[in-house]
C-alpha cells in the first residue's frame, strides 16, 4: 500500500488543478511545493512592508472558464476584477487605446481600423480552432488510436470550417514571425508593435524571431479559454492559487507547502514517491510533475535514471526567458502624461517600434543591458486597494529584454537597470522616481530561484512549434506520460503550455484518469 | 621521376609499412577511413592460414574508447544491454547497444581493465553517443583509437608464436582473458578474443611498437607457417564461425535514414546480450514492448544447398519473398554453403525449409538457381580448441 495514488509536485495552479480533479474522482492525492502559499506563479507577495504584488502572473486572461466551474474556484473566493482594455503610451501622450477590436487614439486611420477588425475576426477563427486542440490530449500523428482520431477528425473538421482563403493564411503565416504578419496587416507603428508586445513577452525571442506568430496564436487562445478578458485578481494573483488550493483540499487532497521535494524515487524501473529536502520519503502509484521538464527531468529524477535518448531531449529542450518583474511601492498614484486617474487601472503598455524591440534583443541575446525595453504594466491598488497602505500604491511590470545572465552580473546590473527603467517610465510618468519608497527588480534568475522554472521562463520551455502540441515538451513523453514509468507531467511544459489556463493540469488529470493509472 | 605526394585521403595505421611490403596483391580497400588490404597473397590460402597455421590481422581501425571514473560501470551499464557487472577484472565481454528504440548501433567488446575501469572497442565511431551517454555520470571518455593499435594473431599456432614473442604462460589464459606483457619495455595487452572462431588473440599495443611487433612476430612465426589476412579472408572466417558485421548483417542506428531499416537485438538473434533484470539501460522500455508485441523480423543461419553463395539473395517461401541475404559464403572448413538472412515473422525459425534466389555469372552467361536451404540452429564451425584452456598444443 502506498501513502498516497498520487503525489503532485508543485503547488502551482496546473499542480492545484490536477490535483482538484484526481481528488475529485476520489483519487488519495499529496500536492508538496517548497513555497510556503500556494499558486506558484499564480501568488501574492508583500516586497516590502504593507506593499503586496502579484510577484509573478498578474493579469488573468487565459483562465479556463470549465476549470472555474468544475472546481468551483467562486465559491472557493476567486474575484476578478473589471475587463481591462490597453492603452499604449505614446510619447507625445496620444495613446492608443486597444478595447476589444476597436481601436482609437494615436491617430490611426481607419483604414488600420477596419484592418484591426478583420485581423482579430482571423486570430479569432485560428484561436477558436486551437482552443478544440488545448482542450483535449495532444493527438499523436503515428500510433493513432481512436480518441487521437477523432481529435484529428475534429481538428480536420475545423480547418476545413476555417475556409480555403483562411486556411493558407494560417498554413503561411503559423511557422513565420510576428514581424512580417503585422507589416502585412498594418501601417501604424505603434499597432503594430503592440499586437508584437504579446508575441514576445515572457520568451527569449524578438519580433522578427521565427515561432512569434505561434506564440501570439497561443495568447490568443485566451479569448476562448477566459471570456472575460484581461482582468487582475481580487486580492493578487495569490488569490487565484488559494481559491485552487481550497478546491483541491475540499475535494481531500493533502497539501504539503514549505516542503521542497529533493528527488523523485525510483525503484527498478518505475517511479515510486518522492523525496523531501528533510529526507523524508513519500510512496505513490504515480507521481505527477508541474515542475518544469528540465527540473523534473534533470534534478528531481536525474539523467542517469532514464534513457540517454531522453536525457538528450531534456538538454535541448528550450528554456530560456528575457521578462523580468518590476515592482514599485509608491507614496502616490503617480500620473501619466495624457492620462485620466481613472484610466491609470487599465492595462497600460510601452513598447518601442518593432525595430526598437528587435534592437532589444541583441544586447540581450549577448548577455548585455539593454537600454530598450517593453512594459506591461498594472497599478493593482486602484481597483483593489487593500493590497498597499491607503492613498498609497503598486505598479506592477512585465519587463522584457533583460538578459538572463549579464557578462556584468547582477550585483552590478540591477541597480543599473532599476535606474535604466525607471528613467524609461518617467517619459511616460514624469515625476514617478520620486513616488518611489521601495522597488524591487526581479531578474529571469530570480524566478527561476523563486519559483524553480528554468531559465525564469514562467512558460516551462519556449513556446515553439518544434516544442508544442505533440511534441510538448518532446517526442517519447507527450500526452502528459513520459519516458519513465510511473511519472507524469501536468505543468506548463506539457501540453498546451504555459500562461495561467490551467489546460496542461486539467488534461494532465483526465488522461492520468483515462488510463486508469491509479 | 616526380615528386608527387603520396598524401592520400586515407589514412594508414602504425603497421602500414610493413603491411605494404607484404601485400603482394597490391589489393586495397578503405575501412573506415583507413586503407587496409583485402588480401595480401590469395584470400583461400590466408584462410587456411587462420584455420591451420596463425593469420595476423591488423585490427587498428577499430576504434577504442577508455571509460574511467566512479560512475564507469553504471554508465556502461546503462549503455550496453547485457549486465556489465559480470565482466570481471581482465576480462572482456562481447556486447551491443541500443537507441531509445531498441534499435541496434553498433556492436563490440568491453574490456574490463581495472574496476572502474573500461575499453570499448568497437567498429563504428561512437565518439558523439558516448559523450550523450555521460550526462548524469561522473565518467571521462577518453577517445584511445590512435594510442592503441592491435594485431589480431589467431589461428591453432597463435599461442605458440605469442609464448615465443614472451607472452609467458599464454596457453593458460582462458577465453576472454587478458593478460599483460611488456614489449621492448612498452605495454602490451593480450586478449584472447577474436573474429575466426578458432584459438585467437588479439595483441594490443602503443603505435610506437607497431613495427617491430609486426617484425618480431613474422620472424618468430616463420617455422610456424604464420601468414598475413587481409579482410577478405576474414570475412570468411566470420561467416563460417557465427559472427554478424555491422553495416553488412545490421545497419547501425544512427546511420540509417530509412525508416524501418534498423534491427533490435531479437531481430539479429541476440537475444542472449540482453538482460531485463537491469532496470535501466537504453532501449530497454522498447525491447519489453517488441518482446510483449512480437517482432518484424527473425535472423536466420542458413545452410543452402549446392556450391554457390547465396549472395545478395531473396529467401522464398512457396512464392513469396520472405526475407534477403545479408552474408553468404561458401565455407571450406566446414565444407558448406552458409548464408546469413532477416526473415520476415513468422518465418525463418529453426528448421524451416526455404528457397534461395541465386544468381550467378559465369562469362557474361546469367543462370538463376532455384536452392532450397533450411534454417539451422548454431554455427556450422565448433572448433573446440576455441574454448579450451589451457590452449591445446598444435
Amino acid at each position: 500500500m502506498t501513502d498516497y495514488d498520487a503525489v503532485i509536485i508543485g503547488a502551482g495552479h496546473n499542480g492545484l488543478v490536477c490535483a482538484g480533479y484526481l481528488a475529485k474522482a476520489g483519487k488519495r492525492v499529496l500536492v508538496v511545493d517548497g513555497r510556503s502559499d500556494p499558486g506558484g506563479c499564480a501568488s501574492t507577495r508583500e516586497f516590502s512592508a504593507g506593499f503586496q504584488v502579484s510577484d509573478c502572473a498578474q493579469w488573468l486572461s487565459q483562465f479556463d472558464q470549465s476549470i472555474v466551474k468544475e472546481l468551483d474556484l467562486k465559491g472557493n473566493g476567486l474575484r476578478l476584477g473589471q475587463p481591462k482594455c490597453t492603452i499604449s503610451l505614446q510619447p507625445d501622450s496620444d495613446h492608443l487605446i486597444v478595447d476589444g477590436d476597436t481601436i482609437s487614439g494615436a491617430g490611426v486611420d481607419s483604414a488600420d481600423q477596419a484592418a484591426y477588425r478583420d485581423f482579430k475576426k482571423m486570430v479569432a477563427g485560428f484561436a477558436k480552432l486551437m482552443t478544440t486542440l488545448y482542450r483535449t490530449r495532444p493527438p499523436k500523428l503515428v500510433e493513432q488510436n481512436w480518441t487521437d482520431r477523432l481529435t484529428l477528425m475534429k481538428l480536420g473538421l475545423g480547418l476545413k470550417l476555417l475556409g480555403r482563403e483562411r486556411l493558407r493564411d494560417l498554413m503561411r503565416i503559423v511557422m513565420i514571425n510576428i514581424y512580417d504578419v503585422m507589416n502585412e496587416h498594418f501601417s501604424h507603428s505603434a499597432l503594430k508593435s503592440t499586437i508584437a508586445l504579446d508575441a514576445v513577452t515572457g520568451t527569449n525571442m524578438g519580433p522578427r524571431s521565427p515561432n512569434t506568430v505561434y506564440s501570439y496564436l497561443h495568447r490568443a487562445t485566451g479569448e476562448h479559454l477566459g471570456q472575460s478578458g484581461t482582468t487582475q485578481v481580487m486580492g493578487g494573483m495569490g488569490a487565484l492559487g488559494q481559491s485552487l488550493a481550497g478546491a483541491a483540499e475540499k475535494s481531500g487532497a493533502t497539501l504539503k507547502l514549505s516542503s521542497r521535494v529533493s528527488a523523485i524515487t525510483k525503484t527498478d524501473d518505475r517511479v515510486t514517491g518522492i523525496t523531501l529536502d528533510s529526507g523524508e520519503t513519500v510512496s505513490a502509484k504515480i507521481v505527477v510533475s508541474s515542475a518544469d521538464p528540465t527540473t523534473t527531468f534533470r534534478d528531481l529524477l536525474g539523467y542517469d535514471q532514464m534513457e540517454t535518448g531522453m536525457a538528450k531531449r531534456v538538454e535541448h529542450y528550450r528554456s530560456r526567458s528575457g521578462t523580468a518583474k518590476l515592482h514599485l511601492a509608491l507614496s502616490a498614484l503617480p500620473t501619466f502624461k495624457g492620462l485620466e486617474a481613472t484610466q491609470l487601472s487599465q492595462r497600460l503598455v510601452i513598447t518601442p517600434s518593432m525595430d526598437g524591440m528587435e534592437q532589444a534583443l541583441n544586447p540581450m541575446k549577448y548577455r548585455e543591458l539593454s537600454t530598450l525595453h517593453t512594459f506591461d504594466i498594472s497599478i493593482p491598488t486602484i481597483e483593489d486597494p487593500a493590497l498597499a497602505p491607503a492613498g498609497q500604491h503598486v505598479l506592477s511590470a512585465i519587463v522584457h529584454y533583460v538578459p538572463y545572465a549579464p557578462d556584468i552580473g547582477w550585483e552590478t546590473g540591477k541597480p543599473q537597470l532599476l535606474s535604466q527603467l525607471i528613467s524609461e517610465l518617467e517619459t511616460y510618468a514624469p515625476g514617478i522616481g520620486k513616488l518611489v519608497m521601495a522597488s524591487e527588480l526581479v531578474v529571469p534568475s530570480d524566478l527561476e530561484a523563486s519559483h524553480g522554472m528554468t531559465g525564469g521562463n514562467w512558460n516551462h520551455g519556449e513556446l515553439s512549434i518544434d516544442q508544442a502540441l505533440m511534441m510538448r515538451p518532446f517526442p517519447g513523453s507527450t500526452q502528459y506520460a513520459t519516458g519513465v514509468e510511473g511519472l507524469y507531467l501536468c505543468g506548463a511544459g506539457a501540453h498546451p503550455g504555459g500562461g495561467l489556463q490551467g489546460l496542461p493540469g486539467r488534461n494532465a488529470a483526465k488522461e492520468i484518469l483515462k488510463r486508469g493509472a491509479l | 621521376m616526380s615528386d608527387v605526394s603520396r598524401d592520400t585521403m586515407l589514412l594508414t595505421t602504425p603497421f602500414h609499412s610493413r603491411v605494404e611490403a607484404m601485400c603482394d596483391l597490391n589489393d586495397w580497400g578503405n575501412w573506415m577511413g583507413y586503407t587496409t588490404p583485402n588480401a595480401y597473397f590469395d584470400v583461400e590460402l590466408e584462410y587456411f592460414a587462420i584455420r591451420s597455421t596463425t593469420g595476423v590481422f591488423d585490427l587498428s581501425p577499430m576504434n577504442k574508447y577508455r571509460v574511467t571514473g566512479p560512475d564507469a560501470q553504471r554508465y556502461l551499464d546503462r549503455l550496453i544491454t547485457r549486465d556489465v557487472s559480470k565482466i570481471g577484472v581482465n576480462r572482456v565481454g562481447y556486447a551491443i547497444w541500443c537507441d531509445d528504440n531498441g534499435q541496434v548501433m553498433d556492436d563490440g567488446t568491453i574490456f574490463r581493465l581495472g574496476e572502474q575501469d573500461y575499453r570499448i572497442c568497437s567498429y563504428q565511431r561512437a565518439d558523439d553517443w558516448l559523450a550523450w551517454n555521460t550526462l548524469g555520470f561522473d565518467v571521462t571518455i577518453e577517445n584511445e583509437s590512435a594510442a592503441v593499435v592491435g594485431l589480431a594473431v589467431q589461428g591453432p599456432t597463435s599461442c605458440t608464436v605469442l609464448t615465443l614473442l614472451g607472452c609467458t604462460d599464454l596457453n593458460q589464459l582462458k577465453p576472454f582473458g587478458i593478460a599483460h606483457y611488456t614489449f621492448e619495455g612498452r605495454p602490451m595487452m593480450v586478449s584472447r578474443t577474436g573474429f575466426t572462431g578458432d584459438l585467437g588473440y588479439e595483441v594490443w599495443v602503443p603505435p610506437e611498437s607497431a613495427e617491430a611487433l609486426w617484425d618480431q612476430l613474422f620472424e618468430l612465426g616463420r617455422d610456424y607457417l604464420i601468414k598475413p589476412i587481409g579482410s577478405h579472408a576474414l570475412e570468411l572466417a566470420r561467416i563460417e564461425a557465427g559472427f554478424l558485421q555491422a553495416n553488412v548483417d545490421f545497419m547501425p542506428a544512427e546511420e540509417v535514414v530509412r525508416v524501418g531499416r534498423t534491427r533490435s537485438p531479437f531481430e539479429l538473434g541476440l537475444d542472449w546480450l540482453v538482460d531485463f533484470k537491469k532496470p535501466l539501460f537504453n532501449g530497454r522500455s522498447a525491447l519489453l514492448k517488441e518482446q510483449e508485441k512480437g517482432s518484424r523480423y527473425r535472423f536466420a543461419m542458413l545452410d543452402v544447398e549446392g556450391n554457390k553463395p547465396a549472395e545478395h539473395s531473396f529467401i522464398l517461401k512457396g512464392d513469396k519473398q520472405v526475407g534477403t541475404v545479408t552474408s553468404a559464403a561458401w565455407c571450406p572448413t566446414a565444407k558448406a554453403n552458409i548464408a546469413y538472412a532477416q526473415i520476415e515473422m513468422p518465418h525463418g525459425a529453426v528448421g524451416d525449409e526455404l528457397v534461395a534466389e541465386i544468381y550467378y555469372q559465369r562469362e557474361l552467361h546469367w543462370t538463376r538457381l532455384l536452392a532450397p536451404c533450411k534454417v539451422i540452429d548454431a554455427p556450422i564451425f565448433k572448433s573446440p580448441k576455441r574454448w579450451q584452456t589451457p590452449a591445446p598444443p598444435h
